[in-house]
């Protein structure tokens, strides 16, 4: 048994009544008073996140560009200095090794976030960047009221050095809960005080469970669940995040997949049936659910799961296997929460 | 709101985390205090059907939280005689009202002998103490 790493705010959630568990390696808070209230409050208001057990790889030098550009999907040249992109790392048949987001910093400097389980595996594929993940914090302050309760502007995918409630801080317009906000990467000796300081403006603390609510609402998949070396993006629908007319590990496998299709597809979907769906059940046309829970916002079941590429389309019916009791559900578009407009 | 935790001295219970109520042949089920705050908020009751029969220490339906779903053990053998709605339409009444509104199934029993076996209160809280 491994002993679970903690990241620099682990006080703070056991003094928070934070109910822990481990995750990726890491003791993580899971939940501090329950899933949907955190869930409505990032949904509502504004909400915090601590998400230090995230990797962070850096790259620097006159041949960063060309090396991340051979190796990640999205083209680096959609993007100048100060902005951030979202992108895949496959392996040579097109599987995806991790999904991420680089941040482009002048003069030649990269910064990639990734998935805090596939550090290592990150770093073996891109050998010639350094791993800087002890050297960084990271909080997610996300909600309609995030930016306002913290003082500042920043615009989605855009990214400044800046200090925030007298931290010095990389404050990046990025997230993972479809709601406006930002992330902060601090030093790791200054997380308690940024912490303190953002709570101390009403921002409501969450836990990864709402953290997973939140993006399943999205639509947005999670490596390892979702996403996996053993599917490509076009199976997994981020054909949008691949820039097939550069080169890049992986891309001959998705030009003959765009090409030729692949016999299933990533979709989303919502229960029209009573019944939570839950990763690994069976898709009774074919195919599986890989994620699954129940929508705080809709107050239904709803997931996300492959099935066969005929029944991809939006409105298609299927059949989800919840433990012997075949329950019925729709293919929706992303995101499966709309946001009422005021 | 969540209720306040709680083992009434007029039930019984099994180590699985449920509780009978016993009125002559009759008993109604339920899960205790400590079983839906190990689950947090309920979102889903699957009960059995009614005429399914109970068998002692088995599964017979299932409750869910967010995040997880659980096994309801019956604590006594029977056949089922009802099933409460209002927790299939509202399943956040288990989390409310575990020992009231928040009951699962009615049941006639099938071998009353087995209420020998159930816990009272005061054994039941000693065996959370352990946990």
């Amino acid at each position: 048994m491994q002993t679970l790493r903690r990241t620099p705010l682990l006080e703070r959630h056991a003094a928070l009544g934070a109910r822990l568990v481990p995750f990726a390696g890491w003791e993580m808070p899971v939940q501090y008073t329950s899933i949907s209230e955190e869930h409505r409050a990032v949904r509502t208001s504004a909400g915090v996140f601590d998400v230090s057990h995230m990797g962070q790889l850096e790259l620097a030098g006159p041949g960063a560009h060309d090396y991340l550009q051979a190796r990640l999907s999205n083209d680096l040249d959609r993007i100048g200095p100060g902005r951030a992109q979202y992108t895949l790392l496959m392996n040579e048949r097109g599987g995806i090794t991790d999904d991420l987001i680089v941040y482009r910093r002048p003069p030649e400097s990269y910064l990639l976030i990734v998935n805090a389980a596939n550090v290592e595996v990150d770093q073996r594929a891109l050998s010639e960047t350094t791993d800087v993940s002890s050297s960084w914090a990271l909080l997610a302050v996300q909600g309609p009221d995030a930016l306002d309760r913290l003082g500042l502007e920043i615009a989605p995918f855009t990214f400044r050095e800046d200090e925030v409630l007298g931290v010095r801080c990389l404050v990046a317009g990025t997230g993972y809960t479809g709601e406006r906000g930002c992330e902060l990467g601090c030093a790791p000796e200054d997380a308690s005080r940024l912490w303190d300081a953002i709570v101390g403006r009403g921002v409501t603390p969450c836990g990864l469970g709402a953290r997973d609510t939140l993006r399943l609402e999205m639509g947005y998949p999670l490596h390892g669940n979702d996403i996996s070396p053993e599917r490509t993006p076009i199976e997994a629908d981020l054909g949008w995040a691949c820039a097939l007319d550069k080169e890049f590990t992986g891309v001959e496998r998705l030009r003959d997949q765009t090409k030729e299709g692949t016999p299933e597809k990533l979709v989303a979907f919502v229960m029209e049936d009573p019944g939570v769906p839950r990763s690994g059940m069976s898709i009774v046309e074919g195919g599986e659910v890989t994620s699954g829970t129940h929508s705080p916002m809709l107050d239904c079941g709803i997931g996300l799961g492959y099935v066969r590429a005929q029944d991809a389309e939006p409105d298609t019916k299927i059949t989800i296997d919840l433990r012997g009791r075949p329950r019925g559900a729709r293919v929706v578009t992303k995101p499966i929460y709309h946001r009422e407009e005021p | 709101m969540a209720a306040d935790e709680s083992y009434p001295d007029d039930l019984l219970y099994h180590a699985e985390h449920d509780w009978a109520q016993i009125e002559g042949d009759i008993a109604t089920l339920g899960v205790t205090w400590y079983a839906q705050d190990a689950l947090g908020e309920i979102v889903h009751y699957e009960p059995p059907g009614e005429g399914a029969s109970l068998a002692k220490d088995e599964s017979y339906g299932e409750i869910e939280s967010v995040k997880a779903v659980s096994d309801v053990i019956a604590p006594l053998s029977g056949d089922v005689m009802e099933v409460n709605q209002a927790v299939v339409d509202a399943p956040e009444t288990i989390n409310q009202d575990p020992y009231g509104e928040g009951w699962l199934v009615r049941i006639r029993l099938s071998d009353p002998g087995e209420v020998e076996s159930l816990l009272t209160a005061a054994s039941y809280r000693s065996l959370l103490e352990e946990q």
